[in-house]
Order: C-alpha cells, then structure tokens, then sequence
C-alpha cells in the first residue's frame, strides 16, 4: 500500500480566524494527502502532542493575529526537544515579507503569505516531505 | 522482543502512533510486531461509537473519556473519517470536539481515514485497537464515519455498540428498516433537548420492545446532550451493565471470537489483494484481462477463475 501523507494544520493562539487554514486543509485533502484539523486555540505543546499521536509528516501553522516570531517558534523548538526535526513545518497568514529570514531560521521551512496558490502549498510539501 | 515494541508495552506515545502509521501503511514489518502485540493485548475494553454524520459522536466521546478519567482509567480512542475515493485524501476532523483531551497523558487520540473500506472503519483499525489496548489502555473507543444505514462493521470489533441517534431524523418507518438499528446494545438518543426527542424514544421503545422478545436483555435508550455533558453519567452506567451482561453469559468469549475472525479475514483480504494487484508479476496480468473483458474478448467471471486458478492450486 503506498504511503500516505499526514499533514496536521493547526491554528496557534487567541487568532479566530480559521477560513485560510480551512482552504489549505481542502487543497492539501484533494491532493491526496491525510489532513488532521485541530480546530482553534491551540498551544504549542498541544500542537507538538497532536503531532506525536497523529504522526504527521507535516505541520501546517495558520497565524493572522502577528503573534508568529513567538508562537512558530515555539512549536518548532519543543519537536527540536522530542526529536522531531524531521517533521515538516509550514507557517501560514498574515507574515511581513521581514520575518520570514527569522522564521525559517528557526525551523519553519516554507512561509506562506495571503494570495499563495494552492498548489504551490501542495508542491513544496510533496518535495520537501520526509518520508 | 523489537524496541518499539518494548516502548509501547510501557506506554510510549510516540512508539504507538509509529507502529499504528505502520498498520495503517502495511508495511513489511507490521507483521512482526503485532505477533508480539497480541500476546500483550486482550485486556482493554472496547466500545464501539455509530451514528449519522453530525449526531454528536466525537463530543459524545469527549465527554465518555473525561468521566472514565475520573475514574483513573487510561483511555484510547479511534476516530474514523472517510476517505476520497477520488483523490485518496482525507480531512479528519474528529480532534476539533477532543481538543481539551489532548494535553491528558491518560488518553490517547488518533485520526484515521478509511482508505477504501466500506463498512463504516478503516483496515488498520484491528491492529490499532490492539496497538493501545497493549499500551495499557483500559477503554478503547472507536467512532467510525458518519453512517447511512448499512455500515455495520463496527460491531465486529466493540464490545459494546453505541448506535448516536438525534431527534427529527425521519418517521417510524426508519427505525424497522434493517442494518444500523439492528447493531445496538445501547442506543444513544443525542441532542435530547432538540424538538422531536419525545417522538424518537416513543420508536425506539417500541422497536425494541418487538426486537428483545424473548431475549433475556433489553436495550436500554439513553438520552443524551453531550455538549453539556448531560446524560453522560447514565450513559457509562449502561455500558458497565453490559459489560457485566456479556461477562456473565458468556457472551463476551463469543464477541471476542467473532472479533478475531473478523481480523483474520481482513488480514487475509489485505494479502490477497496486495497479491492480486500490487504484485508485480499479476498486475500486467490483471491489465490484460481487464483489456479483454472490455473489448468483449472474455467475461469477467471467466478472467476472475483464470487469475484464482494461479494462486489456488
């Protein structure tokens, strides 16, 4: 049986505003791959423990509330502590072009902006995924 | 005994869920590890969770959880959603009504999409269930998708079968009609705050008034709103005196038989279909035959006896 892709997409934090993520989960579930959706309000270690359960070859964070420096950050640096490094970390929503060199510095591998076709989504995890 | 066995007779998360993706993936060295994991599995009890799409299973299931972690049990659940048969994707989005469950290191969730089964479970679920229930689990739920009317599966591996149910789903015609509503040990009517709940029990009290005769248990009608964790209290009593019922007549051994067989054959359909059509040497094979039947050349029992024929010898 071929190998599936699992994608967990989580909303970290106080941010309610769930429409992008739920768009990518959508693209991402027609191609093809296992999308996990957590629903809102979620902290970093709980996004870590989903990912643990779920074993997700990828993590989707949706942000819009500007708390992403912290936040993102958070989540990679706790899969860092359980050695998790392979799992693939995406950032999503509203980021300033300025902290994307920080952010994929701190372990998030691809920075997705409003207005990112789907598909391009799509083919940087198909490339970028460790499997 | 492997390491990741070893890790998940302690407990571990990680090694769980690792050894579940391999279930769920087939791959080579499933087969090895669940030897071990059924010597170590066969304590935990499991309770299987069914209804229409929206009837409030996963909330159900929060809420379950939560009252046998008051009562210090370790908790494993299963959550089943369909998927695509068009693209092989899946959202799952059972976690969304759990998500207070997840920071618990008591309880154990996870997501799986059916990919291509039909009952209402996923394939690997049976390895799944036993994957927790050796981790030292001692209640496993599963919720399958959200049913229609035929997937009936469920029963195959719960102890008992939860059949979620929710005011204003049709007339009295629906619960006589065959498949889900003959599966139940317990039935759950949800959302009994919603209109149309006096209507809902009224049937199912006289279906299963016509269905116990003779039988020396009742089905008993829970009325639940889980969103307010109404009901659930009753709900866990029930199911303990099912329990006690199975246990008492033997009825449990029989259950348990029936699961196994289940497995088995599952196992069996997965290797023979692997066989058939994954398989290098057959695939071309199967292609050729597929190209017959369509041109007319050959029928398609004829190509089916022609393919079992190589592997029954």
């Amino acid at each position: 049986m071929e190998k599936k892709i699992r994608v967990l997409i989580a909303k970290p934090g106080l941010d309610g505003h769930d429409r992008g993520a739920k768009v990518v989960a959508r693209a991402l579930r027609d191609a093809g791959m296992e999308v996990i959706y957590t629903g809102l309000h979620q902290t970093a270690p709980m996004i870590v423990e989903t990912a643990v359960q779920e074993d997700v070859d990828v993590i989707g964070l949706s942000l819009l509330s500007g708390a992403h420096m912290t936040l993102f950050k958070d989540v990679t640096k706790l899969l860092k502590e359980k050695g998790m490094s392979d799992v693939l970390v995406l950032g999503g929503g509203i980021i300033p072009e300025e902290d994307t060199p920080a952010l994929k510095k701190a372990g998030i591998c691809g920075v997705f902006g409003p207005g990112t076709p789907c598909e391009d989504i799509v083919r940087f995890i198909k490339k970028n995924v460790k499997k | 005994m492997s390491d990741l066995t070893s890790r998940i007779l302690k407990g571990d998360p990680r090694s769980v869920a690792k050894l579940i993706t391999i279930a769920e993936n087939n791959s080579s060295e499933l087969a090895d590890e669940m030897r071990v994991i059924h010597r170590h599995s066969g304590k935990a009890y499991v309770i299987g969770i069914t209804g229409v799409m929206g009837s409030g299973k996963s909330t159900l299931i929060y809420e379950l959880a939560r009252a046998y972690r008051k009562q210090g049990k370790k908790v494993g659940i299963i959550a089943i959603d369909p998927t695509s048969p068009f693209t092989g994707g899946a959202l799952l989005g059972d976690r969304v009504r759990m998500t207070d469950l997840t920071m618990d290191d008591g309880v154990f969730i996870r997501s799986m999409g059916t990919r291509g089964m039909l009952g209402g479970l996923a394939s690997a679920v049976y390895d799944a269930v036993e994957i927790l229930d050796a981790s030292g689990k001692d209640v496993v739920i599963v919720e399958t998708v959200g049913v229609g009317q035929a997937e009936v599966d469920v029963v195959k591996i719960a102890d008992t079968t939860l059949v979620v149910l929710v005011p204003g789903l049709g007339d009295s015609i629906q619960t006589i009609k065959a498949g889900i509503m003959e599966i139940a040990d317990i039935f759950v009517v949800n959302k009994a705050d919603r209109p149309g709940i006096e209507q809902i029990t009224a049937e199912l009290e006289s279906l299963i008034d016509i269905s116990c005769i003779g039988k020396d248990r009742k089905i008993p009608v829970v009325k639940t709103i889980a969103k307010d964790n109404k009901g659930v209290i009753e709900l866990v009593n029930e199911i303990e005196k099912h329990k006690e019922y199975l246990k008492k007549t033997k009825v449990f051994v029989a259950q348990r038989k029936k699961r196994y067989e289940a497995e088995l054959v599952e196992i069996i359909r997965k290797r023979l279909m692997n066989f058939i059509f994954d398989e290098s040497m057959f695939k071309e094979k199967v292609e050729k035959l597929i190209d017959q039947i369509s041109k007319k050349e050959l029928d398609p029992y004829t190509a089916a006896d022609e393919i079992l024929s190589k592997i029954i010898k």
